[in-house]
């Protein structure tokens, strides 16, 4: 992500209204229709042309809804511009409905004047029956206020691709392709890119291939004809000032994967990676399952407890163990993770958090696990937690995880979000030399001062030593039961546990030392409001802040990646502020976190929609703090990207 | 065979002893078994360095406090998972997975299940005393219909689960049953480390507090000759003797195939059609492991022996493959797909 401070809006800002600034696009449509594989590919071609953008994949969490149904619907929305993106957008500019159900859901977001492309060939009596429409929208006026384009794309793309002699539906999937060529040429885009792409993709099928180039350019021709008359109309978006490098689009799960990789060969150790299918974690899984030459070893287990359990094996063993879950997989993992901090090995653990308590809402966005990461254990089980706040951010948060879990032999825990494990971003590859390694080390011989065996013997930073099997010399016997703090044997003595408790507690505390004080990434290091962030709500507070600070109001923006333990300087620097606002996706976690701590009157600013904060809704809580009164709950349905249940009850 | 035999080492009893105090009950059938276990490991020619036992909760899991090895004493049940991420770290490592009915079985039943399945080249000895020690006395899965304990009062209901049966329906290549104090576990254990992939070991174990004497209708003396059908590779499956009212065998009965007890007249146990056992023939180890105790004598031994590549060898292998060639460059890595460079302020798009 480019990391210019100040920057301009969503279709504001720029010359004239056909060389805008930003401009916000969802694709909406059904399951079926692949819009997330539209939307990443209009991604990708975005990124080439030099824009900064960030994206938000929404999808049902049913594979294959039924067809047509306000529940099917599958959204992509990308937020692009000439400028420093952090965001997926507050309100769309364009929305392209491929289906009622689509249009129902999403056009309530839709900015006014905003502009709509409609499938005319999908409003159907039937669909519209399913959408539960009792009057086709599309004719009946109800979309006045705003721009309306419906044509018929499903039977243009049939007619682009009839040469191929496809049968009607699979022709009819080449729908998207055709959307594509038209959103390309709105935007004045390469389609290069995406034929070179479609060639690789159906090389074993060529017809496939130029059937969806086909229909690929007729979208695309269809833009360039109409463009004459009527509200299509072409823009020019300049290509974004970022530093200078060589850049590449990422996602949250590949960046974890990418960080997972480096972190391990920092640490000078193989890698094991123990995980058990979820949404949204599972794409961790897959990425790695194809690293092995990275010294990579994955295993897919049978549940998420072993999962973890395989991991700690692979970590007591000698190699770096990490485990990935979501929310309830988390939970079952546990007990486990009590045994990595009671044993004292090294292991991450990543929650990709989603939206619960329980199942929850499986492909949709929420924070609500930070409790659960610091506290969620049984017995005084203190833990390291680190979040990160973007997809390019997991790449340095993965290796700062490995690096505190081998140097304090401790778990750690990742927290991202499905927001951020799904969502890409431009990414500015780094050298991975610029990376201090961090290798680790084990116990070669006898450590006591009188030649006897201390596994339990502690460093300078309240480390104990890393012993391998396999070692001639050091067997010793390691367990959940507590152990006298020299010989690790078993000793529940209570001298024993006072002494371990405290020093399980002094290493993990100790861990604030070792990391960089608390910055302010925009404003003063005191003043009347600090609005503080942590995970995944960095995009809109900072854009929100930007924006009062552009109006001249007193606010500061703090988001904390180092969740537990806070880092040292944290409590003095909040105490500079009149007051804290926190931001969060969840009832206000980090709120009573911080209120514990300092002993501060942080207020909370709470969202559980299953969506993230718009900038708007920040903006508007800054507004509060600083006119009076601050805090509170954002309206669901005020929510400008609305959940299916608000529209669907 | 585990690798790490290749290279023997000479070690004695006293060598596998810990200096921590044992803390079982005096006179748990344990005693037996770790006794037998530190007798056998130096015929092995074991490594104590690289040697592991690995286990869950319960009275049998403090095993490997008592073992002068590496040791993990885990979580309740998750015993096979820990040993499964140790074998795929490190498949030199010599693993013993020690576990019980109550942690095998109940809350561990799933991973147990798995490691079978999978195959992966450890040895797991389940001590089965039907009942829940460390807890104190509460029936479990392998108890026997009606057992009074603290939480079934009126007795128990439940039907009990054979973990031999449990373990071959789960893809198990190796099913051996032995007793804490049979002067055979020592040979059951050399072959279930002689075989290469996930060997079973049901041991019966006595639990003198909570279920004391409960395998005495097959162990007891006097009762063991007529009662204890000890399987042997390529050898009739003969049982009893002329002293406890006559040898016996075990023939099939082709009517209603099933196994039924034939007198053994003279010595001529194939006039009787005695059945040579085939420690590869997995029909023959399922009807084993389902004979009815009562009609039929308790099969102990080594019921089913038959080999396949093991999880880690497999795993491991398919994975260093797909290395064979590949660069794992990782600045290489991170900038994979489609890239564009940026220089001064201008995108460039390359």
């Amino acid at each position: 992500m480019a990391t210019v401070v100040d920057g301009p809006d969503a279709l504001t800002g720029g010359k004239d209204e056909l060389t805008p600034e930003a401009v916000v696009v969802r694709f909406a449509g059904d399951s079926g229709d692949g819009m997330q594989l539209t939307g990443g590919q209009f991604t990708l071609s975005t990124a080439l042309a030099g824009n900064d953008l960030a994206t938000f994949p929404d999808f049902p969490a049913e594979i294959r809804a039924p067809q047509g149904t306000l529940f099917g619907v599958s959204a992509f929305q990308i937020n692009f511009g000439s400028t420093a993106i952090d965001t997926a957008g507050d309100q769309p500019d364009v929305l392209v409905a491929m289906n009622p159900a689509a249009l129902k859901t999403n056009v309530g977001a839709l900015k006014a004047g905003g502009l709509i492309i409609a499938d005319s060939g999908e409003f159907n009596k039937r669909n519209l029956e399913k959408a539960k429409y009792d009057v086709n929208p599309l004719e009946d006026g109800s979309l006045e206020k705003w721009q309306l384009l419906a044509f018929d794309i499903s039977a243009m793309t049939l007619q682009a691709v009839k040469p191929f002699g496809l049968g009607n539906k699979e022709a009819l999937r080449c729908k998207n392709m055709w959307t594509l060529g038209l959103a390309l040429w709105m935007f004045d885009r390469d389609r290069q890119p995406l034929i070179d792409w479609l060639n690789a993709k159906f090389k074993k099928m060529p017809v496939l291939a130029e059937a969806n180039i086909a229909a690929l350019n007729a979208g695309h021709a269809y833009g360039e004809t109409a463009e004459l008359s009527g509200p299509l109309k072409q823009y020019h978006i300049a290509p974004a000032e970022s530093e200078p490098g060589l850049y590449r689009t990422v996602t949250g799960a590949e960046a974890i994967s990418l960080g997972l990789v480096a972190g391990a060969q920092l640490a000078e150790l193989p890698m094991f990676f123990g995980g058990y299918p979820i949404t949204p974690a599972s794409a961790i899984l897959h990425n790695l399952a194809r690293l092995k030459e990275f010294g990579v070893t994955t295993f897919q287990a049978e549940d998420e407890i072993a999962a973890i359990a395989s991991a700690i094996g692979a970590s007591y063993a000698g190699q770096l163990g990490v485990t990935s879950s979501s929310g309830p997989g988390i939970a079952l993992k546990g007990e486990a993770m009590g045994l990595a901090i009671m044993t004292e090995l090294p292991l991450v653990i990543i929650n990709s958090q989603r939206g619960g308590p329980s199942t929850g809402l499986p492909t949709k966005t929420e924070q609500s696990d930070l409790y659960q990461a610091v506290y969620g254990r049984n017995g005084d089980a203190p833990m390291p937690v680190i979040a990160s706040r973007s997809a390019a951010d997991c790449f340095e948060v993965a290796i700062e995880a490995c690096r505190i879990a081998v140097q304090y032999m401790t778990p750690v825990m990742i927290l991202t979000d499905g927001y951020i494990a799904n969502a890409a971003e431009p990414w500015k590859v780094p050298d991975p030399a610029s990376f201090t390694p961090f290798p680790a080390k084990f116990l070669a011989e006898k450590n006591g001062p009188d030649g006897e065996l201390l596994p339990f013997a502690r460093d300078e930073k309240g480390a104990r030593p890393w012993i391998k099997p396999g070692t001639p010399g050091l067997m010793h016997r390691i367990g959940g039961i507590e152990k006298n703090p020299g010989t690790g044997n078993i000793d529940y003595s209570p001298a024993s546990h006072q002494t371990m408790t405290d020093a399980r507690r002094d290493k993990v505390d100790g861990i604030a030392a070792n990391i960089p004080p608390q910055d302010v990434i925009l404003g003063e290091t005191s003043g009347k409001l600090a609005v503080v962030g942590w995970g995944s709500t960095y995009g809109p507070i900072h854009q929100a802040v930007r924006r009062a600070r552009r109006k001249g109001q007193d606010v500061s923006q703090i988001h904390v990646r180092h969740v537990w333990p806070l880092p040292t300087n944290l409590g003095e620097l909040l105490k500079g502020y009149d007051k804290v606002l926190v931001p969060e996706m969840n009832t206000g976690q980090f709120k009573t976190v911080l209120r514990d701590q300092y002993l501060i009157d942080a207020k909370p600013l709470n969202k559980t929609s299953g969506q993230p904060f718009t900038i708007a809704e920040i903006e508007a809580a800054i507004d509060d703090a600083l006119g009076g009164h601050a805090g509170g709950e954002v309206d669901a349905d005020k929510t400008q990207l609305p959940s299916i249940k608000s529209v669907n009850p | 065979m585990n690798e790490m035999t290749k290279i023997a080492v000479q070690t004695t009893l006293k060598d596998w002893e810990t200096d921590q105090e044992v803390r079982w009950c005096p006179g748990c059938g344990d005693y037996a078994i770790l006794k037998a276990v530190q007798r056998t490991l130096p015929e092995l020619g074991a490594d104590p360095a690289n040697t592991v036992f690995v286990s869950g909760i319960g009275c049998s899991s403090r095993f490997p406090y008592y073992i002068e090895s590496y040791g993990f004493h885990t979580i309740h049940g998750r015993a096979p998972a820990f040993a499964t991420g140790i074998k795929l770290a490190n498949p030199d490592l010599d693993v013993w997975l020690v576990t019980g009915d109550g942690d095998g079985m109940s809350i561990g039943g799933n991973h147990t299940m798995h490691i079978l399945r999978r195959n992966v080249n450890v040895q797991i000895l389940l001590f089965n005393n039907e009942i829940y020690g460390l807890t104190k006395g509460q029936f479990s899965p392998t108890s026997r219909e009606g057992t009074n304990s603290p939480t079934s009062p009126l007795g128990s209901v439940d039907r009990p689960a054979s973990p031999c049966a449990f373990a071959l329906g789960s893809g198990a290549r190796f099913i051996a049953r032995a007793y804490d104090v049979s002067k055979n576990l020592g040979g059951v254990l050399k072959a279930a480390h002689r075989h290469r992939g996930a060997s079973f070991v049901e041991i019966f174990q006595n639990c003198i507090v909570y279920n004391k004497d409960r395998f005495d209708d097959f162990v007891a003396k006097g009762v063991a000759d007529q009662n204890q059908l000890w399987v042997e590779d390529g050898q009739p499956m003969l049982f009893g003797s002329e002293k406890s009212g006559g040898i016996k065998g075990i023939a099939l009965d082709i009517e209603t195939l099933s196994l039924k007890v034939v007198d053994v007249a003279d010595g001529d146990w194939q006039a009787a059609g005695v059945i040579v056992h085939n420690a590869k023939n997995r029909a023959i180890a399922h009807m084993l492991v389902e004979m009815p105790f009562g009609p039929f004598p308790m099969a102990l031994g080594v019921i089913y022996d038959d080999p396949r590549p093991t999880y880690e060898d497999t795993l491991l292998g398919q994975d260093a493959k797909s290395r064979e060639g590949k660069d794992a460059n990782l600045a290489k890595l991170l900038a994979k797909g489609q890239t564009w460079t940026v220089s001064g302020t201008a995108a460039d798009p390359v």
